[in-house]
């Protein structure tokens, strides 16, 4: 099942950060995790990762590997460059009160799933 | 590689620069992008890149990224002079890390990288002499075939 940013937003009460502009992409599947090297390693094209990591590692790790973009978690807002960075890529950033597990809970009630060989 | 025309890139790393890790890669995606090369061959070759950059910038204190692109395959190649790998068939092995733990902090260090750059590339060589450094060496074919 496909999902557009916009519903994604309303579903996680989030704020958009970047990217208001591209709210119309569709997300494939969706990606849970801290671990960066997790993330290269297991995700498809057009996933949306939600992490609470903030640095510039995951703006990077989302270039390589064409997620259609990004969700912080619990509460927390990346540092201004990190912002601009994903900007420049095209990458929508939202940010959303809701912590890693209840945010992934929502998105997978909501008909989204994961990246592995199983969904 | 059947044809001795190629483009080249290639970029030094700084070790430890955390902030400016990936920005190799991140160039070399977009030349192959802007070069016509199938999206889901170039994200393999920008996965198993970055994987090799962040593993010189975390261990090896610094290194060399290049890029090769041939007609009908793109080489990359990781050299560095750092420590050196004891036991290449461990390091290959998926979990198995030495990165610090401020490394892991930054979501790196899963011991992933390695088998990562084998999935991803068509073709995976690796030389290490511990006190001399490293050199990985991937091969990509430009034929369309998504992971």
């Amino acid at each position: 099942m496909c999902m557009d940013l916009y519903n994604v937003q309303k579903l996680l009460q989030a704020k958009v950060l970047t990217g208001s502009e591209l709210m119309h992409r569709q997300i494939e599947s969706c990606c849970g995790s801290d671990m960066m090297s997790d993330v290269l390693a297991f995700t498809k094209r057009n996933t949306l990762l939600c992490t609470g990591l903030t640095n510039m590692q995951v703006v990077r790790t989302a270039d390589m590997t064409e997620l259609s973009a990004l969700v912080f978690v619990r509460g927390k807002v990346p540092d201004a460059d990190i912002v601009a960075a994903a900007a420049e890529n095209n990458l929508p950033v939202l940010a959303t009160d809701y912590t890693l597990f209840e945010a992934c809970g929502i998105l997978y009630g909501a008909g989204i799933r994961g990246c592995s060989k199983k969904e | 590689m059947t044809d001795s025309k190629s483009v080249k890139l290639a970029f030094d790393c700084v070790g430890g620069d955390f902030e400016r890790a990936g920005e190799a890669s991140s160039k070399i995606k977009k030349m192959l992008q802007r070069l016509g090369i199938p999206a889901d061959i170039v994200r393999r070759i920008a996965i198993g890149t970055y994987e090799a950059e962040m593993n010189v910038i975390i261990h090896a204190g610094g290194g060399n990224v290049a890029a090769e692109v041939f007609p009908d395959a793109t080489v990359i190649t990781v050299t560095d002079h750092g420590p050196g790998i004891p036991d290449i068939n461990k390091a290959l092995q998926e979990g198995w890390s030495t990165a610090p733990d401020y490394v892991r902090q930054m979501g790196f260090g899963a011991g992933m990288g390695l088998p990562n750059m084998v999935k991803c590339s068509d073709k995976f060589d690796i030389q290490s002499k511990v006190g001399e450094g490293t050199c990985i060496t991937m091969q990509f074919k430009h034929q369309s075939e998504d992971l």
